[in-house]
């Protein structure tokens, strides 16, 4: 199989490229790329003027809630939500059910992607068993069954000296570790933000201390046992300052945020809309902005969409029942690109939070388009403007914020290992 | 004139006329009362479910003597008797009752916004009745209502509300509601009760008593829910009375004719001392009378009938 992308922009900030080019696939890898017209005789042609190719995106943060709720979304509705946001990688959380914390589980996992996914599913194993806490899981394990990375996910580990050995045992595997950083007492109760509006609303607010207690602690003991650590899903103005002067003083840490943490506010939530219920919560506005500097100054280093997909009806509850998250591949472009248009961050920057940086976080051979690399690329069309309609969406959820929001930039094509899995 | 909504779920939402317009209504519900036969046909044919999910007595049998008062066919559903200890949702159990084309539904419900997610799906008319620590809006007009009927005016005054304004319905509704027809808010309480960025809807915070009582026209004193205590919000029920409640030596730091009002039930002595409850500045009793007319007037004007 041979195939050419013609007249596209190709860009890949690993290697500094941004040019007009023409990209030559064969079977799965990418085989030259060229300025010079290429000649097409009996080669399949990708016409995609006017479009940006770029390495494929990949998603340091999704749920894909397979095994155990499949009536929220499986490895097959995840991973075709995936490619129809541009991306071609997924790492997927390990609370589900039974959580990720044996080999069992994660060649379950990576057993049934390989037959119905539709990108690559990166799993991430727990970091202690059923996420309590407690005890270390089996990393070791987990590492030989194709763990890329360990996270209890939604469960801070609260004890310090559990979180300690935690970061010593997994440097052994060279797995990069994803705290969720929450301080659980100070967070007790919560189900937004804590400031304004859930003081008129009468919900009870985290505040962003909360989160910023545990990444203070987690900062001190990446310094203590120099491992690795990477912050998930950063949404304060503190997070943020607390990170910036970390990597100043040289502590190997990276971080993530989401598009609803720049984008969005706590007022999203009046009128109890559950869809803008996650946690971390959205925060204020002085929060948003610090969250988009973050972007721009290279403190965070990027951009994941923490997909979490619950069903209508457990959506469709009163606020303080209503779970956590919201479902975000699909409307991750267009949210991001929102950032390019309003020159926070070029173009370039922003691609290099969507794939070079999440590849070196995971340390996986992803994220550029060298010629000989996987043919894995996100093709997009900046400009072409749409109305989200989460009733279309790929996932089997429909808990988006943004369903209804006029949006521009839009994916064109996913490709992955040399194949079309998307074309929009 | 009628009352252009559906529903009635907070105070916040209520423009200043409409205010006027239910306290009005309800000085005419009041002489009901006073009646031989008190009973009126307005809601004749008309259903009233009360849907209630947290105890209450008095809100309860006020909002059920209101509707009988107004001749409707009034039906009490209490958490314990109802589907949601089967583990029904809230809003299948609603959508049940509207199959059973329930006019009127009032709604006391332990989760903020409840009231909302009913009136999305629901055609009958929602009346909150207390959602969570969000608001308690009849709660509020009784209190705007019985300040009216005692000092003459709202505009101008000078309120104090005093107690764990974080967990208080009845503090949003009033802060509301006292805001909208002028009167000047403040709110007293350990900061351990005074939730986050509250200033920011016009109130002044005091964490002294005498300081934020002082020159005050109104009082009104909130339940200290005891079982808090032990949540660290506040040492000892013993050090709250004495840091926060209501006596004689205190009270005259307040104007000389002060309203003391409580939304009830009151802990003797531990938010007021027996003799000021008892007293001749308290107006409890005449909120709960005053509580009953109204709820007909609420009821009343959103069956669509118009004064």
């Amino acid at each position: 199989m041979k195939m050419i992308l013609k007249g596209g922009r190709l860009i890949d900030p690993k290697n500094n490229i941004d040019q007009i080019a023409q990209l030559v696939i064969e079977s799965d890898k990418i085989t030259k790329i060229s300025t010079e017209s290429i000649s097409s005789n009996g080669i399949e042609v990708l016409d995609v003027s006017g479009m940006i190719i770029s390495p494929g995106f990949i998603d340091l943060h999704v749920h894909l809630r397979d095994p155990g709720q499949e009536y929220k979304e499986d490895i097959r509705s995840g991973t075709e939500a995936a490619a129809a946001g541009g991306f071609t990688s997924v790492c997927c959380m390990p609370n589900t059910k039974p959580v990720n914390d044996n080999e069992a589980v994660t060649h379950y996992i990576l057993e049934k992607a390989r037959k119905e996914g539709l990108v690559n599913v990166l799993p991430a194993g727990a970091i202690t068993k059923g996420s309590r806490g407690e005890e270390l899981a089996e990393i070791g394990k987990l590492k030989e069954a194709g763990c890329v990375a360990l996270t209890d996910d939604g469960w801070p580990v609260m004890n310090s000296e559990m979180m300690r050995r935690s970061l010593e045992y997994a440097k052994t595997f060279d797995l990069v570790v994803m705290p969720h950083c929450e301080d659980r007492h100070l967070s007790e109760g919560g189900v937004m933000n804590e400031g304004r509006t859930s003081t008129e609303m009468g919900l009870r607010g985290i505040p962003c201390q909360a989160e910023e207690v545990m990444i203070s602690r987690d900062i001190l003991l990446a310094q203590l046992t120099e491992s690795r650590i990477h912050f998930a899903h950063i949404s304060s103005e503190g997070g943020v300052r607390l990170i910036r002067d970390a990597k100043k003083r040289g502590i190997s840490v990276t971080a993530e945020t989401c598009p609803h943490y720049f984008t969005l506010t706590d007022e999203a939530t009046l009128g109890y809309n559950t869809n803008a219920k996650m946690n971390p919560p959205l925060r204020s506005i002085k929060d948003r902005e610090a969250v988009k500097q973050g972007l721009k100054d290279g403190t965070l280093d990027a951009i994941s969409t923490d997909h979490a997909p619950h069903s209508p009806d457990e959506k469709e509850q009163e606020f303080d029942k209503a779970p956590f998250g919201i479902i975000g591949l699909e409307t991750v472009l267009p949210l991001a690109l929102a950032l390019v248009q309003e020159g926070m961050i070029t173009l370039s920057q922003m691609i290099t939070l969507l794939t070079v940086n999440p590849a070196k976080i995971l340390k996986i051979k992803k994220g550029s388009l060298e010629a000989g690399s996987i043919a894995d690329l996100t093709i997009f069309d900046p400009n072409e403007e749409w109305v989200v309609d989460a009733t279309r969406f790929k996932s089997k959820s429909r808990n988006s914020p943004f369903n209804g929001w006029k949006m521009k930039g839009r994916v064109k094509f996913t490709i992955v290992s040399g194949k079309v899995v998307y074309r929009g | 004139m009628i009352l252009k909504r559906k529903d009635l779920i907070a105070l916040k939402e209520l423009q200043k006329e409409e205010i006027e317009l239910l306290l009005d209504t309800a000085v005419s519900f009041k002489e009901v009362a006073t009646r031989d036969i008190k009973k009126v046909p307005a809601l004749r044919g008309k259903t009233l479910i009360n849907l209630f999910f947290e105890p209450s007595t008095r809100t309860r049998t006020s909002f059920e003597l209101a509707g009988k008062r107004l001749s409707a066919d009034v039906i009490n559903i209490s958490h314990s008797s109802s589907s949601a200890v089967k583990g029904e949702s809230l809003l299948d159990t609603a959508k049940n009752l509207e199959a059973m084309n329930a006019d009127l539904i009032v709604l006391r419900h332990p989760c903020s916004g409840s009231p909302y997610l009913l009136s999305r799906h629901l055609k009958s008319s929602i009346i909150n009745a207390g959602d969570g620590a969000h608001e308690h809006p009849t709660q509020g007009l009784l209190d705007l209502y019985t300040i009216r009927e005692k000092l003459g005016r709202i505009a101008g005054l000078k309120v104090a509300i005093v107690g764990d304004i974080t967990h208080s319905r009845v503090a949003r509704s009033n802060i509301a509601g006292l805001s909208k027809m002028g009167a000047s808010v403040r709110v007293v309480g350990p900061p351990t009760m005074i939730p986050a960025e509250i200033e920011k809807s016009g109130v002044t915070v005091f964490h002294e008593l005498r300081e934020g009582i002082r020159d005050v026209d109104v009082i009104l004193m909130l339940r200290l829910q005891l079982e808090r205590q032990g949540k660290g919000l506040f040492p000892s029920i013993r050090e709250y009375s004495e840091l926060f409640g209501l006596n004689k030596e205190n009270l005259k730091w307040a104007n000389k004719s002060v309203l003391v009002m409580h939304p009830g039930p009151v802990n003797r002595g531990v938010e007021i001392s027996p003799e000021i409850a008892d007293g001749l500045s308290s107006v409890i009793l005449d909120q709960v009378t005053n509580g009953v007319a109204v709820r007909m007037a609420v009821l009343f004007l959103l069956s669509g009938a118009s004064t």
